[in-house]
């Protein structure tokens, strides 16, 4: 048995600082990458597996009724047709990230419209989607059911809720006070690969080939949701075509390829359409949030509060967690805070790309920029007058924090000082602004195992069912192994994507890089141990470089100290009580110049740039292409992106890529991002922190704030399309 | 997609020959694919003219161009003679889909592309252009897109297109081929139709008549010539509002004004009274008003698309005063 290390005390040794082969934190590039350019990294639906059938799964045509299939045997007699199939076990909707188990089951009534509720198999994929487009669905005794949060009903989430001091009394007697509604609106992950599952059935035991995030959850969500011991199951997902929060649960092709594998004893892919994929898989829920913010005349919060309508469907309870940053982001004695739940019959919510911060935070620093207008006072200075020395909340000390540092250093690479005031610069049509908001964002450590073999050869190779969804895994955990090994980044295979290896944190909540590494860094950490142990030397003193050990004044190569043995270790981590005894998150900065066209309003951002804090950077390359995709999904919140819902059944109109507005590459200028140098003792024995998600974190209200001062239009509800921008010129 | 059969035309004749059973031309197929994909067209016989001999820009002996339907939209906005004397049509489609579409795309298959309405390629929703009867779906639901003028009461769809606002604004012609033979030229204003109560019929043009080539006229001399689309993100997305515009000034006067819409209605717009508004008037910021205010006397907003009506004003505004700042300059 491998022990399991629990992160209870700070690691104030700082081991990767004094490692030698130079990996750690240096710009590398992904070792997966030329074959992902190339077209040879095998994503889920490319697998050529042999005598495999092909799914198409259908939708529900309404929100609401018994399903019922009208002409299901004429369908079943349609050329090259092999089932059609109702089974109860197909999924309402995915599971949530974590869920660990099958989400709400049965297609025979219809939630929201878009439902998955049949999966038609054929021979070919063209019969397949043919037959399904063919099945004539009815919705039986359907009734009047709520599809937005304004005639839904409200659960008021009563954990949610704070009540510290007395907000309304600092509200009255404030210098200043903002008491302003923003809404947002309801996004899809919309990742490059569609959701896509190939099942083969092996006597009882099945192999899933799919595009997942987490797979030691996935497993036991698609094991439950089968009435099947996870045991049976074996989940490949090698390489993921993006997934920013859709493939964290188990979702409603992979089930349908079972079930359909199974009954026609094939292999059977079922891949969702883009189509499916806006309609079927996971949403960001839209959000209504009111932010008070009462402040003295030097423009310290004495109060600040923040209340949040959000959605989900009937029967899930994920419900967007807007203030998680709001706790402690920012000073004020008096607060209060609050979150609804409204039920409504759209497509089910769940984790999308920072979930919680993303809105959250964008909201709030929309907020804070009002104040800092209406105090006059410089926004980046309003910041720091309020930041905390302790969690306002709870009296906590905060892990390393240099949020103040980015504030500062992001201002300065800027040009902040250079400022416009507002409405003041223009330049023939187009109107110039700048805008500022703060980032910050939660850190988790998570359950995490890897093993690490060392080779005589003087080869490593890192496995575990950790995923790689493009940011960065096999990249990184390499570089982790070469480190601590000594061996360059070539001399280390990094297997990943395989739930019959040692199970990980999987790809969430941007803990994946720090739990995973962590868990590679102590498996590591026990082989040179063991090496120490054979060369009897103190772990301390071993030098470990190019496949040389340095000690006691002398050099000796792998082959020769390890002879033919392989050394073999799992590191195995939990979190522990440095997740209670401080509060640990990751800040940062953003700034924004942008122009905004005086006729028709169109906003064109002209610069962007963040800076970052969030621990040991394990590589300064993956770790800013991280940043950077974080500020272009800041970049399409604050202008393009937004589901648009028909307004009576509640369906996802804009259901394609050309109508769901992303951020093209003519909308994202150039973007410049700094990243603080930083250890964070308290989050794991690398010093490392989450950093996925940070680049999102308010990085739209920079741009909305730069809307208002290159405009004065204070748009509050997101995204800022042109429509709204001209209603307040 | 529903099975089809598929053949190779090898001459226009034999297109239209093919075409008399009943057929489908497939050009670029960057439209026709994905409405056989969501079976919202399920034609049964697919006739391909990617072979024809129309990928040539022939100079008219009028000074004009002779422009085959199967020259794609990148070659055409990139032709040195377009880029020079007839730049609004570089521009209209430079600013359309991207630069892998416009490879594939057609001018033909430009010119007929369907509406993007979101329900018309929704077959669980009603929608009158897709099956007629039916009703409308985008009329009380998310119209953002559609049409403001031109709609009626079965349909408020757009055209998507932004070559043919262009084409419309220099008064270009389709050169077509019928089934028996027959040859025609159509104005763009003739090409079209709008909704009334047959949405599902778009154009004048016969089951099976092709289309050969677009011919534009002559350049237009002293006049300063623009395409300006809004849209909702600045690459890849469908005219919000578009204009196209050929404004000329003499002695301080508006001597020229050519003004054609996109984003606004069923057809690619004109409205003469707007451009004889203009005519031999000074430019100033009322004239411009009073052309938005005879452009959109009839407009008509269903609720989403309601700020289109502003937007269109705002843009002609823009527009005019880019155009005769540059004429005067
Ligand atoms: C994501 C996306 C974004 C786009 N954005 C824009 C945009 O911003 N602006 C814009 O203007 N367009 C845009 N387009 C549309 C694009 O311009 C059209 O799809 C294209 O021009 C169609 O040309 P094609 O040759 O591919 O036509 P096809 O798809 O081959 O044909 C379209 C229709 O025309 C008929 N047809 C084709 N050629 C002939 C002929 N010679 N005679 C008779 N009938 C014919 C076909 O039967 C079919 O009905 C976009 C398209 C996509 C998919
Ligand atoms: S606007 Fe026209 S195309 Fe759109 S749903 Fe209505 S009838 Fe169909």
């Amino acid at each position: 048995m491998t022990e399991v290390f629990k992160m209870d005390a700070p690691a104030t040794d700082r081991r990767l600082d004094d490692m030698v082969q130079g990996l750690v934190g240096a710009p590398l590039d992904r070792p997966e990458g030329p074959l992902k350019v190339t077209g040879q990294a095998t994503y889920a639906n490319e697998w050529q597996v042999e005598n495999m059938a092909h799914g198409v799964m259908v939708r529900a045509p309404g929100p609401s009724g018994r399903v019922v299939l009208s002409n299901r045997d004429d369908v079943a007699a349609m050329p090259g047709v092999l089932a059609v199939i109702q089974d109860e076990r197909l999924l309402r909707n995915p599971a949530q990230g974590k869920a660990n188990e099958a989400p709400v089951q049965g297609p025979h009534h219809a939630a929201y419209m878009g439902q998955l509720i049949a999966v038609v198999v054929a021979e070919t994929f063209e019969q397949a989607r043919h037959a399904a487009q063919s099945v004539k669905v009815t919705l039986e005794n359907a009734e009047v059911v709520a599809v937005t949060s304004d005639t839904a009903a409200v659960e008021p989430q009563e954990s949610k809720t704070l009540d510290q001091g007395d907000l309304e009394t600092a509200m009255r007697e404030a210098a200043h006070t903002v008491d302003a509604t923003y809404t947002t609106p309801s996004h899809s992950s919309t990742p490059m690969e569609p959701h896509a599952s190939i099942a083969t059935w092996e006597g009882e035991d099945l192999i899933l080939r799919g595009s997942y995030q987490m797979l030691k959850y996935n497993r036991n969500e698609l094991a439950d949701s089968l009435g099947i011991h996870p045991d049976r199951v074996r989940m490949l997902a090698p390489y993921v075509g993006g997934g920013f929060g859709s493939k964290l649960g188990i979702a409603p092709e992979a089930v349908a390829a079972a079930i359909a594998a199974r009954e026609v004893g094939r292999p059977v892919s079922v891949a969702l359409h883009r189509q499916q994929v806006y309609e079927a898989t996971m949403r960001r829920s839209d959000t209504r949030q009111r932010i008070r913010l009462a402040a003295d005349a030097e423009g310290r919060l004495i109060g600040l509060g923040h209340d949040a309508l959000v959605s989900n469907l009937p029967g899930e309870t994920f419900a967007e967690p807007v203030l998680q940053a709001s706790h402690f982001l920012y000073a004020g004695a008096n607060r209060k805070m609050s979150m609804d739940l409204a039920r409504v019959h759209r497509l089910c919510c769940g984790s999308v790309r920072a979930p919680g911060e993303a809105v959250g935070v964008t909201v709030f620093e929309s907020a804070m920029d009002e104040l800092a207008q209406q105090i006059g006072m410089d926004p980046v200075e309003l910041r720091r007058r309020n930041i905390p020395d302790k969690d306002p909340e709870s009296g906590k000390p905060f892990s390393s924090r240099r949020f103040e540092d980015a504030l500062d250093s992001g201002a300065k690479i800027f040009g902040w000082a250079d400022r416009p005031g507002v409405k003041e610069r223009r330049e023939g049509e187009w109107l110039i602004g700048y805008g500022m908001a703060s980032a910050a964002r939660v850190n988790v450590l998570m359950e995490s195992q890897a093993r690490v073999t060392l080779t005589p050869q003087g080869t490593a190779r890192v496995e575990t069912d950790m995923t790689d969804i493009g940011t960065g895994t096999y990249a990184i955990l390499g570089q982790i192994a070469g480190d601590m090994l000594g061996l360059p980044r070539d001399a280390v295979e990094v297997v990943l994507g395989d739930t019959s290896l040692p199970p990980a944190a999987g790809s969430g909540g941007s803990w994946g890089a720090s739990s995973s590494g962590t868990s590679v860094y102590l498996a590591c950490q026990a082989i040179r141990q063991q090496l120490a142990e054979r060369l009897e030397v103190s772990e301390n003193d071993l030098t470990l470089k190019d496949g040389r050990a340095t000690f006691d004044n002398q050099t000796r190569g792998l082959a020769d100290i390890l002879q033919n043995d392989e050394i073999v270790k799992l590191g195995h981590v939990e979190a522990g009580e440095t997740s209670e005894a401080v509060r640990q998150a990751t800040f940062g900065a953003y700034f924004a110049e942008v122009a905004v066209h005086a006729a028709t309003g169109e906003t064109r951002v002209r610069r962007m740039h963040g800076t970052f804090a969030a621990g040991r950077i394990l590589n300064a390359k993956t770790a800013r292409s991280q940043c950077l995709g974080g500020m272009t999904f800041g970049i399409g919140m604050a202008l393009t992106e937004e589901l648009a819902f028909d307004p009576r059944d509640g369906h996802v109109a804009n259901h394609n890529l050309a109508e769901y507005h992303i951020p093209v590459n003519a909308d994202v200028p150039q973007l410049t991002v700094e990243l603080l140098e930083e250890r964070d003792d308290w989050a794991n024995p690398m010093q490392a922190k989450g950093i996925g998600e940070l680049g999102i974190c308010g990085a739209g209200a920079a741009i909305l704030n730069a809307i208002y001062n290159a405009t004065g239009v204070r748009v509050r509800d997101y995204p800022a399309t042109l429509d709204k921008v001209i209603a307040g010129m | 997609m529903r099975p089809f059969d598929y053949s190779r035309a090898s001459s226009t004749a034999d297109a239209a020959q093919q075409a008399a059973g009943g057929g489908t031309f497939i050009a670029g197929g960057t439209n026709l694919l994905d409405l056989m994909k969501l079976e919202v067209m399920a034609p049964d016989k697919l006739i391909d003219i990617n072979r024809l001999d129309l990928s040539q820009i022939e100079e008219t002996s009028d000074g004009g161009l002779r422009i085959g339907a199967l020259v794609s939209n990148s070659d055409l906005a990139n032709d040195t003679r377009v880029r020079r004397d007839w730049p609004v049509l570089s521009r209209a489609l430079l600013a359309g889909a991207s630069g892998q579409l416009r490879n594939k795309a057609t001018t033909g298959g430009n010119l007929l592309q369907r509406t993007r309405c979101l329900y018309f390629y929704d077959r669980a929703t009603p929608c009158n252009k897709r099956d007629p009867g039916s009703g409308c779906a985008a009329r009380e639901g998310f119209n953002r897109i559609l049409a403001v003028l031109g709609t009626s009461e079965h349909c408020i769809a757009t055209h998507p297109s932004d070559m043919a606002v262009a084409m419309r604004v220099l008064d270009a012609e389709v050169e077509t081929l019928k089934q028996d033979g027959e040859t025609r030229r159509l104005t763009l204003d003739a090409l079209y139709l709008l909704p009334g109560d047959h949405p599902e019929r778009e154009t004048v043009l016969e089951p099976g008549e092709l289309i050969t080539a677009v011919v534009l006229p002559a350049p237009i001399k002293d006049a300063q010539q623009t395409y300006r689309k809004v849209r909702d993100r600045a690459s890849y997305a469908f005219a919000l509002v578009s204009v196209a515009g050929i404004v000329g000034l003499k002695d301080g006067r508006i001597s020229h004004a050519d003004l054609a819409f996109g984003g606004l209605a069923p057809k690619p717009w004109r409205n003469a009274e707007v451009e004889e508004l203009l005519i031999g008037e000074t430019p100033s910021e009322t004239l411009f008003d009073k052309a938005a205010d005879i452009l959109l006397a009839e407009a008509q907003g269903y609720g989403a698309n309601d700020f289109k009506i502003p937007l269109a004003r705002r843009t002609l505004v823009s527009v005019l005063n880019e155009l005769t700042k540059e004429a005067s300059a």
